[in-house]
């Protein structure tokens, strides 16, 4: 039995798969279709072969690095593994692309949430990445296994940011803490924790303001919101999420780098993969920076966001190519 | 800003030709492939890249290249040139009825920027061309969205027409017309919501709008961010709608824009403007010769020129030209240039803008904050002091007046009075320069040469307290 098949032996995973199959149907289509024809027409010891494959994971947005990094390797598990067959190649591309992911973490995907304690997930990233959406949707997530969440409106700029998360707030049944616009967005944090205190909350979401990472004094700000959490909860915030538009290209690396910089990014969330984008830099920034991705959203419904699994991430762009 | 590492990629390969006398086939390779890399990295199509590197190459190739004169120089110009090309010739302007009402519709995926952007255009167009705008509020589906575009033209003062979330979008679109009709307005700019190119109801939505309205402009807003995907996403839009033009979004982040460079070449969409922060002023007419200058590090002499233009009182800026030469440079001076800088957009975006500095400005943290800061130093002096540098520079007492006046530390003085100094030295080089050496120069060498002179030996003396 082959690697990928093991992968998907039990019948909930496969059916867990299929939701990625369908949301990422497009890009599977579209790039690793083309390996499978590339790999049925390429002879396996040809330049042109690795050539195109570098082709086709770059115009996924892997980068050049990764890319590079990882079709050398490939090149020297061929002949160490003597494959020979276009189907034994295509299995161990899985493989190494699994081995470059999981490196040797095991949970990548779980999410700091204990019990007897305020959890506090910050939401950060640049503008228009869907971070207002994303609270809604993991608040819906953490509703329905009994927690008693809170949205926080982190986002004070942005027009319309506080009416979008409270709408959210009043679609998911949870609370909500708001200050009004224009208000700094650490004392929004600071108010809302202390209400979380009184009010014996599980887990605060917190919404901030798009910021472009090359903004220094937004920087600063957030740098100043993260502290103030940490003041006032020790240990807080549990996790920062990165979040990331599954367009986006290279510069989702810079986004990455410097937001770490100022807060400890945990995890990733990749948005908008049900596109026809490939998402393919946050394996450059799990690579490059060991961040690994904890949720996908794969559409625009409330149950549209997943957590991140390599495994059916995998199926979903390999599935009809095995 | 945009297309920074870019041209630091392009410098740094096209350095090696350049002051040599003969290109050799291989230095050719060496080059393209580094053209080939930085632009993969700059988030350029790949069939672009392509395309652009066997182009340059060919022409590279030529022997009227092998054996020019400057070889180098020749080869910057073709990289140039074809940038240029792919980017299109010339700024695109937006099509503008004369007579009647202009609309235009806003159209791209979710978070791309079509609201802010909506509003910026509407303030644009007012300003530029002096239209009573409409916004129009489609997006009916993105909570809190029709809230979004009313803050916008509330703080902008443009009417917004609304229906709230109940109503179809196309039902809305009718009414807002007959209401841009009766509200005397000239320009009706449609926000609709964000989708994906591939989802067919949506898409199908947008057809029907676009059947019924017959926009002079459908505009499709890319986040300049976007990877390899920027292709498909232009494709889809294009073949189902017919865009007429594209707005690039978030190009003062540090992306480098590659999707810029792939927009006009795939799918033969210009880009008519540009988004260039987060305040509603801050749209700029795009101009692909401008930007392929910047690709290549050259500066953007031209938007320098027109914000200085812009912005400056002629005669002001000949009298501090006169006085810097003069050497009687003092802190009176200091705080109008500060002011006429302020009126042309932050530091860092100026200095990007003059030529050479783009690489250097590279780690250089210029913070608009510090000049606020030096404005509170110098208000922190007596009249006497900011007329004659000297008096501060040399009292330590006067020193920490100033900086006990201005809430700064004796530090943040001392390195004021180090700009001051800095500033005299570098425009008393700059006198009897020819203008052509002066063009030539590099203002931050300049600036470096003239530090040493003053740090040796002098620091210690000088800043005793």
């Amino acid at each position: 039995m082959g690697f990928f098949s093991k992968l998907f032996k039990t019948k909930e995973r496969r059916i867990n798969a299929q939701k990625y199959k369908i949301g990422m149907s497009k890009t599977r289509d579209s790039i690793f279709g083309n390996v499978k024809e590339l790999l049925e027409t390429k002879s396996l010891d040809s330049d042109d072969l690795f050539d195109e494959l570098e082709e086709i994971f770059i115009m996924a947005d892997v980068g050049v690095n990764t890319t590079v990094k990882f079709v050398d390797q490939l090149r020297k598990n061929i002949k160490t593994k003597k494959i020979t067959s276009s189907d034994l190649l295509m299995e161990l591309i899985i493989e190494e692309m699994y081995t470059m992911y999981v490196k040797d973490d095991i949970a990548v995907n779980e999410i700091n949430i204990e019990d007897n304690r305020i959890n506090v997930l910050l939401f950060v990233g640049v503008n228009g990445v869907g971070k207002t959406t994303t609270i809604g949707k993991v608040a819906n997530e953490l509703i329905q296994q009994g927690k008693k969440v809170m949205l926080v409106a982190g986002d004070t700029f942005r027009a319309g940011a506080i009416e979008q998360l409270r709408i959210w707030s009043e679609r998911v049944n949870s609370e909500f803490y708001c200050n009004e616009e224009g208000s700094d967005p650490s004392s929004v944090m600071f108010d809302a924790i202390k209400y979380a205190k009184e009010h014996d909350i599980d887990v605060l979401l917190c919404d901030t303001a798009g910021r472009l990472q090359n903004k220094k004094n937004l920087m600063n700000e957030l740098d100043k919101i993260n502290r103030v959490i940490n003041r006032e909860i020790e240990g807080a915030p549990h996790e920062t999420l990165l979040v990331v538009d599954a367009t986006t290209g290279q510069n989702g690396l810079s986004q990455a780098k410097i937001f770490n910089e100022v807060t400890t990014i945990t995890g990733i969330v990749l948005t908008k993969l049900d596109g026809t984008a490939k998402g393919g830099i946050v394996l450059a920034i799990r690579e490059e920076m060991g961040i690994p991705i904890k949720y996908v959203g794969l559409g625009e419904k409330l149950e549209d966001l997943e957590r991140f699994d390599f495994e059916e991430y995998l199926f979903g762009m390999f599935g009809d190519v095995i | 800003m945009a297309f920074d590492n870019l041209s630091d990629r392009l410098q740094m390969s096209l350095r090696r030709v350049t002051g040599r006398g003969r290109l050799t086939e291989k230095d050719i390779e060496e080059m393209m492939r580094e053209v080939r890399l930085s632009l993969l990295e700059a988030d350029v199509n790949f069939k672009v890249v392509k395309s652009f590197t066997k182009n340059v190459k060919e022409q590279a190739m030529g022997e009227k290249i092998l054996k020019g004169l400057n070889p180098g120089q020749q080869v910057v110009k073709i990289v140039s040139d074809e940038l240029q090309r792919i980017m299109g010739d010339k700024a695109e302007p937006l099509t503008i009825n004369a007579i009647g009402i202009t609309k235009m519709m806003m159209v791209g995926l979710q978070g791309a920027g079509k609201t802010t952007t909506a509003g910026k255009l509407a303030l644009h167009l007012r300003k530029q061309n002096n239209l009573k705008p409409l916004l129009v509020a489609l997006d009916v589906y993105r909570p809190a969205a029709i809230e979004q575009l009313k803050t916008i033209g509330s703080q902008i003062g443009v009417d917004v027409f609304e229906m709230g979330t109940k109503e179809k979008p196309l039902n809305i679109m009718k009414q807002a017309m007959e209401f841009a009709v009766s509200n005397g307005n000239n320009l009706v700019i449609v926000d609709t919501a964000g989708r994906l190119q591939i989802d067919e109801d949506m898409m199908n939505e947008l057809v029907e709008i676009k059947n019924y309205l017959k926009p002079e402009e459908v505009l499709l807003t890319v986040d300049s961010m976007t990877g390899q995907d920027a292709v498909n996403v232009a494709e889809g839009f294009n073949n189902t709608l017919g865009v007429t033009g594209a707005i690039l979004t978030k190009l003062d982040g540090d992306t480098r824009g590659g999707a810029a460079l792939s927009l006009k070449e795939v799918t033969n969409i210009s880009i008519k403007l540009m988004g260039m922060g987060e305040k509603l002023d801050q749209l700029e007419v795009f101009h692909p010769e401008r930007m392929a200058s910047r690709i290549l590090g050259m500066g953007d002499v031209m938007t320098l020129v027109d914000k200085v233009t812009d912005n400056i009182d002629e005669d002001d800026m000949m009298g501090m030209v006169e006085k810097m030469m003069s050497g009687k440079f003092n802190y009176n001076d200091y705080v109008k240039q500060l002011k006429m800088i302020k009126r042309m957009g932050s530091l860092g975006g100026i200095m990007k803008l003059i030529p050479g500095m783009g690489k250097m400005m590279k780690g250089v943290d210029v913070d608009d904050k510090k000049t606020v800061y030096a404005e509170a130093m110098i208000s922190s002096m007596t009249k006497k002091e900011r007329k004659n540098p000297k008096l501060i520079s040399q009292s330590s007492t006067r020193r920490r007046r100033v900086a006990a006046g201005s809430g700064r530390t004796v530090t943040e003085v001392n390195r004021l009075i180090q700009q001051i100094d800095q500033m005299t030295a570098t425009f008393k080089r700059m006198q009897g320069m020819d203008p052509e050496q002066m063009a030539n120069m590099n203002p931050m060498t300049m600036m470096n040469q003239s530090q040493p002179k003053k740090k040796s030996g002098t620091k210690k003396k000088r800043w005793r307290y």
